[in-house]
């Protein structure tokens, strides 16, 4: 549809019209009301030029790096542009058929092929995680999006890297020094990892990150909790006693970082982290909910969002008022609410809910914590 | 059909309020088992119909390149109408209700999905979702009872431009897309308002059905033609397209008159619902409102399983493809408290449909009143109401009605 209203200015200047373009109408109007997308994803979802109907991919392979980690490797559409060591990407997964989004840093270094990796731990409780390492099957299909974040190695290289990794904190890491080993010309960079995990037989890429260390590449640190207790990041220049002239980049869970943070500030050192956020959102009884236009109401735990809004004097759609007629649904961006019908509680956290949040029924839907709502933004 | 509270017996009059929230939480708790097992397999289901709808579809669209070869012609029209009928029935209708909202699937969702018909999917929702599936079968507010063309209920006086209706009825059901649409519209009450007078929405509503009209009608009886123009298809797949809308018309109108029409079925006067009218009470009324039509796998899922009505009704934004597992649990609750559920195989359901379309459509107590011997001078007295004005016709219908009662009692 996108490419006729695009082509509408240039309506009487047929002359400035392609034959593509021409051709794509023609396929437009002999399949409306879908859209020529919805048809060429039934044979070939993975082609390019997707339009807003996004990027996927199939995976190829789930290889098991440990008990409860897993690499997947995906084919990506044709769309996909590529990324820089280091950097992460947004997946959407279908667990019990409900879409779920998660973000995982790649894990590859250079591919012909241009397919993508990333590395997955299975967290506890994880309903993402644990289905990725456990329970996805190659040939089934992923969403996702263009590769994103900061976390990356400038260029030129620095002359002394320190590396600090924890548990899962390795992944982007990884994908940096798959790059770097891969070169035909080797980089002349002196590596430091510390890599920290619980115990070493949950220590991801263990064998690999050895072999580099071996073949001289780096130096491996390995510390473990059970063996070593506790990394004390005061005591770091006793693993890596230059640790002033390198350029330090971390990543793993917030009580590491927050500590190297302050130890490097205190000696004026430079450090770049990478934060894996956890979810944190703890369902309550009612809440403040905040509209598009920056509005806020207070609504109690036994209230619609619909009523709680409307006697505020915010316009919202609205429908049967019994929560059958799908009339009132707008987008919650972030929150919590529960079904005054059945209890049943809806959450969406920006990153891990689709990019457009999610889709609730403002009529049986009270605030369960503080929530943004879309309002305003479906047309009517 | 007359709403239950003028019947001589109420079938609901055996409930206490208690009796009719208990049976309301019974309810609730068959929509929770079927929400809390809701998952992969039920996602799987929805991809898999809307694979094999637009598959099937561009397959009849390619065989009808070559309509001009008679058997092609046939093959072709048979593939388009199944898959017309899927895309509105199974798909469309079910995916507009909310019923595959919670994959969160923004291409599979009601917000954003748009269908195969005349009237644009917003315009329905508000009509189906929520006037008809909230207002069922109360008479003056679902107009979903005869779309306010058709005498549908022994309450509303006759008139002689009723006698018409079974061929209005026959000719909405060739063009029921379009007649959606009108209803949708509220054309009828629109239309009665002066032009300068008419809602800005309602405007904004007719532009938006004539540009969907608009886009549909260039799909199947501009483009595709033309695209068998070359092998002297043009003709004959503009006749493919239109027989396959014709039959899916006919199919779905059909199918929804199955659902409030049949014998059976009850009606509710407005006065009667109370203006908080709970849960259990809304339930009920669903429960007596709609009914089945019994038949095979296949036919469960041509009729977008509307063939469980009475169970789409009391969930309509479960799973379509739930409904058949639903329904036995349902059943035994009419039982229960002693309520008729009503189900019949589609050729039962539809004749009783069309039978009170016709009854409807003469005087009350006419047909009951009327056989073989006596049929001259009863078509002689019907032509006498229809053509000597109202006095007439209240004495006679008066005279009908008494014999009606007479001919019952004996």
């Amino acid at each position: 549809m996108a490419a006729i209203s695009a082509s509408g200015p240039a309506r009487g200047r047929s002359a400035g019209i392609t034959l593509r373009v021409a051709l794509r109408r023609v396929a437009e109007a002999a399949v409306t009301p879908l859209a020529l997308d919805d048809v060429l994803d039934v044979f070939h979802p993975l082609r390019g030029n997707r339009g807003d109907a996004g990027l996927q991919g199939r995976i190829v392979s789930v290889t098991a790096e440990t008990e409860e980690s897993a690499t997947i490797l995906v084919k990506p559409g044709r769309d996909w542009a590529g990324h820089v060591p280091g950097q992460y990407v947004r997946v959407g997964v279908d667990v019990d058929g409900v879409r779920l989004w998660r973000t995982y840093s790649l894990t590859h270094g250079p591919r012909r092929d241009r397919n993508l990796s990333f590395t997955v731990k299975a967290i506890p409780g994880g309903v993402v995680s644990n289905h990725l390492v456990h329970r996805v099957r190659p040939g089934q299909m992923l969403q996702l999006e263009q590769a994103e974040g900061e976390f990356v190695l400038p260029t030129p290289i620095p002359r002394k890297l320190l590396l600090v990794t924890a548990g899962s904190g390795i992944t982007p890491v990884i994908g940096m020094l798959r790059n770097l080993f891969s070169r035909r010309v080797p980089v002349d960079t002196d590596i430091v990892l510390v890599h920290v995990n619980q115990n070493e037989s949950s220590a991801i890429f263990r064998d690999e990150l050895r072999a580099h260390g071996a073949a001289g590449h780096l130096r491996l640190v390995e510390r473990y909790d059970d063996a070593h207790g506790i990394l004390d990041v005061n005591h770091l220049d006793e693993l890596v006693p230059d640790l002033g002239e390198r350029l330090t980049y971390a990543c793993g869970p917030a009580g590491l970082l927050d500590a190297l943070e302050k130890h490097h500030a205190d000696r004026g050192l430079t450090l770049t982290t990478e934060r894996f956020r956890p979810v944190l959102v703890e369902p309550g009884e009612g809440g403040t909910i905040t509209f598009a236009d920056g509005r806020e109401v207070e609504a109690d735990g036994a209230t619609p969002i619909l009523d709680a809004a409307e006697n505020a004097g915010v316009l919202m759609p609205s429908g049967c008022r019994m929560g059958i007629c799908m009339g009132c649904v707008i987008p919650m961006k972030s929150g919590a609410v529960r079904d005054l019908r059945n209890g049943a509680i809806t959450v969406a956290v920006p990153g891990e809910t689709g990019p457009e949040g999610v889709r609730i029924q403002t009529c049986i839907s009270a605030a369960a914590g503080a929530c943004h709502v879309n309002e305003g933004a479906r047309s009517r | 059909m007359t709403t239950i509270t003028k019947k001589d017996h109420n079938p609901t009059a055996h409930l206490t309020p208690e009796d009719i929230e208990q049976l309301g939480y019974e309810l609730d708790a068959i929509r929770q088992d079927i929400l809390d097992d809701r998952g992969d397999d039920d996602a799987a289901y929805i991809r898999r119909v809307i694979a094999v709808q637009r598959r099937l579809e561009l397959a009849s669209r390619a065989v009808l390149l070559g309509s001009a070869l008679p058997p092609l012609w046939v093959l072709g029209t048979v593939g388009l109408s199944v898959a017309k009928i899927l895309e509105n029935m199974e798909i469309g209708h079910n995916v507009l209700h909310g019923q595959w909202d919670w994959m969160r699937d923004p291409k599979i969702h009601s917000t954003t999905w748009e269908w195969d018909m005349a009237t644009p999917a917003e315009q329905w929702k508000h009509s189906h979702n929520q006037i008809h599936h909230t207002y069922t079968n109360i008479v003056g507010q679902d107009n979903d009872l005869g779309y306010g063309i058709m005498r549908v209920d022994e309450d509303q006086r006759w008139h002689p431009m009723y006698l018409a209706q079974p061929l209005w009825n026959f000719i909405n059901a060739c063009f029921f897309e379009y007649g959606i649409a009108a209803y949708d519209l509220e054309l009828g009450r629109n239309l009665r308002i002066p032009k300068e007078k008419r809602s800005a929405e309602f405007k904004g509503n007719v532009k938006k059905v004539w540009a969907k009209i608009r886009k549909q009608a260039t799909k199947d009886y501009v483009v595709n033609p033309a695209l068998g123009l070359p092998f002297g298809a043009f003709l004959p797949a503009l006749a493919a397209n239109f027989t396959a809308n014709v039959v899916r018309n006919l199919w779905s109108h059909s199918v929804i008159m199955c659902g409030h029409f049949p014998e059976g079925v009850e009606t509710f006067e407005r006065k009667s619902i109370p203006d908080d009218e709970t849960r259990g009470q809304w339930y009920l009324r669903q429960m007596l409102g709609s009914a089945n039509i019994s038949g095979s796998k296949a036919m469960h899922l041509m009729s977008g399983n509307l063939s469980h009505q009475i169970e789409h009704h009391l969930f309509p934004d479960l799973p379509s493809n739930r409904y058949a597992e639903v329904a036995p649990k349902v059943q035994a609750l009419f039982e229960k408290y002693d309520l008729t559920y009503c189900t019949r195989p589609m050729p039962q359901q539809v004749y009783s449909a069309w039978h009170k379309v016709v009854r409807l459509s003469l005087p009350n107590g006419w047909l009951a009143t009327t056989n073989a011997k006596n049929l001259p001078s009863q078509l002689k007295l019907l032509y006498a109401m229809s053509t000597k004005g109202p006095k007439v016709r209240r004495a006679a219908q008066a005279r009908l009605q008494q014999q009606a009662r007479k001919a019952a009692a004996a």
